[in-house]
């Protein structure tokens, strides 16, 4: 297939038109290959660290997408304020934007990605599909009309069949997306993701499609050259998923037999050329129990788990990218490529598990791997990452803060390996979903590789919960945290001790422990009340947990060693403490818990319960009832979006809205009161 | 760096017993203390939460901030004393923090006798207020009294340090900028009324606090009226009609709320400026205390051993060691304060007097606080010591000792007698806090140079008449004296008339003066001026 010359232009300036993870990732090849690097940033992004690593960076505008990472114009303007011969956009943002390579072509700066054409070709889906069913890709049942009267997308729906999957035509990446379990809920959520659409990709069409019940996620590698030339660098099992976002990435897919991946991976490379594909591209398939796969997609970009793939043919796909941009052909034909071990990726994002999986911002007190200390292998484990210690985490963007790739000579190995190196992951300041992760990576049927794409849904009751802790960790835990509450050392004022000290008299103070990713309530499952008593600070403390009651010592060694001797067993171990997190690690492992002082004073007088109030910084999106109107308990009253996810608010009991504080549009800040609610009498 | 080494050895016999016998005393007194914690008994305090009113220690505990350390004074107050028992003497005063403020907080314990002034009622209510005036802390008032107990009026209303003096010292305290805080939970009647009227800021807890000159009954007698306790001076009353309470509060957590709110708006700054250092726990285990001093007065120890299980990193850095030795005089830290401790270690002679007073100098040239250790059986007596005027070299330490302006701690750890109390920072010499250890006696001499004196007295009384006294009648004689000097000299006795304010366990000595240290760094540390000293 012929080029047009700005193609094949060669270049030695790469601008990196994204930020995080993928834009550090991109510039460490570039670099490596000696090209020089441009980076650009919003406002948010003035000091983030793929500005800090890029040899050269622009100012986009503000910190809103639209008005920065997604806004053509400027992007191009800083590449040719840089001199920078070609753009790698990433995925996300500008990657999978027509006109965006349109606007490159136009300025004689090279796309690293595919043709316009291509891309104009598989982002509309239902196009797509019509041509790839020409390419002779299987797909699966459904409506890809233009028709988009809601009746008729209705109809199409119980005709498919429920569940169905509603999906925005121009959609990805889990946006304007959702399943539908039966007929009474398809206009509510068509309405949603309309709206989602509306927001993320300026569009509201939308497709329907069969929704299969236990299908899983593989995808195929795909690269072509501007020379004619494909080939798959084989599969990779995404189907550990929630809310349509990956999690949990392998490659190979377990199970799979040579046969089938050779079946796959050629409808993979017939879909690429059916479109004229150039550069690196996933085709996304649905894979059913019985053997048949499904064309669902195709993503016109690097993928954010292509690392898996990386760690098991030993290619790096970002100079392929590169290298193919440049108008070269493809480093190795097909019969070149093997598969060596396995792989696994777990995404760390900034977001509690245990509160719906809603987005944290912050800053990280703390962002670190000891891959030495947790006896782990640098060869066997990659972390990609966009951020460092003293990074902020904002409401703006995506809360993927990471990439936790490893590498095994089996699944089993790789697997004990991501578990090892998930423990030694050191994040502080910010809540993420890293226990979770470790949940995830431990749980018996994710190591049985019982895949498919509900599996965070089917074991939710396993793995949301908590972990078991011995006793001795309970103790541990609580000894750390009430000597934190004596402060002996670590305070001008022996008034700042929080012990309870009191004349002539033991002070017995409880706490609560729990799993760090367990909401703090004292009485919620899960929680462990510790009471510790003693009689002056040069008495041990007498512990008594669930019964038993502990004799229980705390010795500080040098640096963060101290032994603890519980009824005379003396162990020595490392205790850190994030915020109110124990982290203790000895030789056995790792653990953590958070501990909280139980106040045993109740200092409010409470507000009835009249106001709802933001989770987190957002945006209002709408107000779906109306002042007065009156409600049931339950119902949507405002639907908010933070962090490109939408929250809603609702009813919090049968009654009415006294009064908005917002409308549609608004922002609002962490804690603000959205509205009063009036409880019917 | 001058840090202590030890001596003792925690397995020798003697050490085992002392600590033994000490920890027999730190048990018993941390009985009588759980049992005087209790206030009125159960039934009383049931009575009492039966109308939604929280028990004193309660209302303290939701006043101060969570866990945060309550430094209690005088638990024992009129233990022993009357006829019937009146726990803590019926009010609860200490320094508590309150939103990040340290503050003297006095709260009466309805649940005995109803919360009525005893005569050491109203000692430990105005020693309470003295220690908020000499170390500038804020004061708040829970009161929940049915006033003066009556049947003792003449020992509780007239005088210069009884009832009157409460209000004189609110208005006075107030004057020198120490805020006033009341919080009515109960009753305030007659006197009491002006509890919250003196106060700067008052809050009233509804349907359950009342202030009135003279309640129903008194007004019935008087002008014929009938009325109830709340209209006559409830909350509603005074929140909305008479104005003589601020904030209205909604039941005991709720006023103890409003209280916490008053006290951050206070606008509070500590005066106090001591070169700090970061602190650091002693080196030496503050629990061998026991196994070194023990119970027995007449077994010696080396102070230094307590010392340095009292200071930061056990690092005590001497001055004059080597210069009457009998009193030991040095600079450490206490949780990061700087202190000079002067601590007796024998009796007083002339050179450790002066020595002692050189010192006390130095710290107050200096503004340090100074933390007395006394273990004092008194100065040395004889014509020796006589001729080289040990009596005016003795003037010359109570003179350093009372006029030295800086923050003054005293602990009682042994013997306090004669005037080695005086010398050694007694009562009288108003230190900003005096503390005893449950094996310490106080008294003019011990019981037994008592006994002698008074039995020699005897003895030449007989010999003027010419009789005979048998040694066993003298034995007799003696035995009374003996034994009054130990009931009266034992701390309980003391502590029960304010002599002191508190009987504390010796472990938790370096914390209590700490916390007193931080307190006392509310106020500024004035200039001193000595008085003449006889040379």
């Amino acid at each position: 297939m012929s080029q047009t010359d700005s193609r094949t232009t060669p270049f030695d300036t790469l601008l990196v038109a994204n930020r995080g993870e993928i834009a550090c990732r991109v510039m460490r090849t570039a670099r490596a290959m000696g090209l020089r690097t441009v980076a650009v940033y919003s406002d948010a992004d003035a000091n983030a660290r793929h500005v800090r690593e890029a040899d050269e960076a622009v100012r986009l505008g503000p910190a809103a997408a639209r008005e920065s990472y997604l806004k053509v114009e400027a992007v191009v303007e800083a590449a040719k304020r840089t001199g920078a011969g070609a753009i790698h956009p990433g995925y996300g943002f500008l990657s999978e934007n027509g006109a965006f390579v349109q606007a490159l072509d136009a300025a004689g700066i090279t796309f690293v990605g595919p043709p316009a054409s291509a891309i104009a070709a598989m982002g509309d889906k239902s196009a797509a599909k019509a041509r790839m069913a020409n390419a002779g890709v299987p797909l699966v049942p459904g409506y890809h009309g233009d028709d988009q009267d809601d009746a008729l997308l209705k109809s199409e729906a119980d005709k498919i069949g429920y569940p169905v999957l509603l999906k925005a035509s121009a959609g990805g990446g889990g946006k304007g997306m959702r399943v539908v379990e039966a007929p009474e809920q398809f206009q509510a959520a068509l309405d949603g993701c309309r709206r989602e659409s509306q927001a993320a990709f300026g569009d509201t069409r939308m497709l329907i499609e069969k929704y299969l019940t236990q299908p899983r996620h593989v995808e195929v590698q795909v690269f072509c050259d501007s020379h004619g030339n494909g080939v798959y660098l084989f599969e990779r099992d995404c189907s550990v998923q929630r809310r349509h976002q990956k999690v949990l990435e392998e490659a190979p897919a377990p199970g799979m037999t040579a046969e089938l991946r050779r079946e796959m991976g050629e409808a993979a490379v017939r879909a690429a050329k059916e479109i004229g594909y150039v550069g690196a591209g996933t085709v996304e398939f649905l894979l059913d129990k019985d053997g048949s796969f499904y064309f669902m997609e195709m993503n016109t970009r690097l993928q954010v788990e292509h690392p898996v793939t990386e760690m098991i043919t030993g290619q790096d796909l970002v100079e392929w990218q590169l290298r193919v941009a440049m108008g070269e052909a493809l480093p190795l034909q097909q019969e070149e490529l093997t598969i060596t071990g396995h792989s696994f990726e777990a995404r760390l994002y900034a977001e509690d598990p245990e509160q719906d999986f809603l987005p944290a911002t912050g800053r990280l007190e703390r962002f670190a791997m000891d891959l030495k200390g947790a006896g782990l292998d640098p060869r066997q484990v990659r972390l990609d990452s966009g951020v460092e210690t003293g990074d902020v985490v904002s409401m703006h963007y995506d809360p993927m803060l990471a990439k936790l790739i490893v590498h095994g000579d089996d699944r089993d190995q790789a697997l004990s390996t991501l578990n090892r190196a998930l423990a030694a992951l050191d994040v502080q300041g910010v809540v993420t979903n890293r226990a979770f992760l470790q949940r995830l990576a431990t749980h018996p049927a994710f190591r049985n590789a019982e895949l498919d794409t509900r599996f965070i849904e089917k074991n939710e009751a396993t793995l949301f919960a908590p972990k078991q802790y011995s006793i001795e960790e309970y103790a541990g835990a609580a000894l750390i945290g009430l000597n934190q509450l004596a402060r002996e050392c670590e305070s001008d004022s022996p008034w700042d001790r929080h012990d309870g000290f009191r004349l002539n008299a033991p002070h017995t103070i409880r706490i609560s422990l729990c799993d760090p990713s367990i909401a703090q309530v004292h009485d919620a499952e899960g929680v462990v009340v510790v009471e510790g008593t003693r009689a002056s600070g040069a008495d041990p403390w007498d512990l008594t947990i669930g019964g038993e009651t502990l004799t229980a010592r705390l010795q500080h060694l040098e640096g963060d060693a101290v032994a603890v001797t519980l009824n005379g067993h003396r162990r020595r171990l490392q205790a850190r403490r994030d915020g109110n997190v124990v982290v203790m690690v000895d030789p056995r492992g790792e653990t953590r818990l958070f501990w909280r002082r139980i106040d045993a004073i109740d200092h409010g007088h409470h507000e009835a319960e009249s106001t709802l109030t933001a989770p987190m910084h957002g945006t209002v999106v709408a107000l779906l009832v109306e002042a007065g109107q009156k409600v049931e308990k339950g119902m949507p009253l405002m639907v908010m979006e933070a962090m490109k996810m939408e929250h809603t608010m609702t009813a919090p009991a049968d009654g009415h809205v006294e009064s908005f504080h917002f409308n549609a549009g608004d922002t609002v800040g962490q804690g603000d009161v959205l509205l009063e609610f009036a409880p019917a009498e | 760096m001058a840090i202590l080494n030890t001596q003792v050895n925690p397995r020798s016999d003697g050490f085992q017993a002392n600590d033994k016998a000490m920890r027999h005393e730190v048990m018993k007194l941390r009985e009588l203390t759980a049992a005087i914690s209790q206030g009125g008994g159960e039934k009383a305090r049931a009575r009492h939460e039966s109308r939604g009113k929280l028990f004193v220690r309660d209302r303290i505990d939701h006043l101060i901030d969570e866990g945060s350390p309550f430094l209690e004074f005088s638990a024992l107050a009129a233990h022993e004393v009357y006829e019937s028992d009146v726990p803590a003497a019926g009010v609860v005063t200490g320094i508590g923090r309150v939103s990040g403020v340290e503050c003297v907080i006095v709260a009466n314990d309805a649940t005995v006798k109803g919360g009525t002034y005893y005569p050491l009622t109203v000692k430990k209510h105005i020693r309470a207020q003295e220690i908020a005036r000499k170390h500038r802390l804020p004061c708040i008032y829970l009161v929940d009294s049915g006033g003066a107990f009556l049947p003792r009026q003449d020992e509780v209303f007239p005088d210069r340090e009884h009832f009157g003096r409460i209000f004189y010292n609110q208005a006075t305290l107030s004057a020198e900028g120490i805020p006033q805080i009341a919080v009515v939970m109960g009753s305030c009647t007659a006197g009491g009324a002006y509890v919250p009227a003196m106060a700067d800021e008052s809050i009233i807890v509804k349907q359950q606090g009342t202030i009135f000159l003279g309640g129903p009954p008194l007004v019935k007698a008087a002008t014929g009226e009938t009325i109830s306790a709340e209209d006559l001076g409830g909350a509603d009353v005074h929140a909305k009609k008479s104005g003589v309470a601020d904030h209205y509060a909604e039941n005991d957590a709720h006023a103890l709320q409003l209280a916490r709110a008053c006290v951050s708006r206070l606008n509070w700054q500590k005066r106090g400026q001591l070169k700090m250092q970061a602190p650091k726990p002693p080196r030496l285990d503050p629990s061998e205390i026991y196994g070194i001093v023990g119970t027995d007065l007449k077994k010696p120890f080396d102070v230094r051993e307590v010392i340095g299980r009292i200071v930061d990193d056990s690092d005590f850095d001497e001055f004059k060691r080597y210069y009457g030795d009998t009193l030991v005089t040095g600079f450490a830290h206490i949780h990061g304060y700087p202190v000079g401790i002067v601590a007796n270690n024998g009796v007083l002679f002339s050179e450790s007097a002066v020595k002692g007073a050189h010192f006390i100098e130095l710290c107050a040239q200096r503004k340090i606080p100074l933390v007395f250790l006394q273990n004092i059986t008194g100065f040395m007596v004889g014509s020796k010591y006589e001729h080289e005027g040990i009596a005016k070299h003795g003037a010359k330490l109570v003179t350093a000792v009372a006029c030295a302006k800086v923050p003054k701690f005293t602990v009682l750890i042994g013997g306090s007698f004669g005037a080695g109390n005086y010398g050694m920072c007694g009562r009288a010499y108003d230190p900003n806090l005096l503390f005893m250890w449950p094996n310490a006696r106080i008294s003019v001499m011990g019981g037994e140079q008592a006994a002698g004196v008074l039995a020699q007295v005897k003895r030449e009384q007989y010999e003027r008449e010419g009789s005979e006294w048998s040694k066993e009648e003298e034995e007799a004689f003696k035995q009374p004296t003996r034994e009054q000097y130990e009931r009266q000299g034992h701390p309980y006795y003391a502590s029960a008339r304010l002599w002191d304010d508190g009987v504390i366990d010796p472990a938790q000595t370096r914390d209590v003066l700490g916390l007193s240290l931080a307190a006392a760094m509310n106020a500024e540390v004035q200039d001193t001026r000595f008085g003449v000293f006889r040379m």
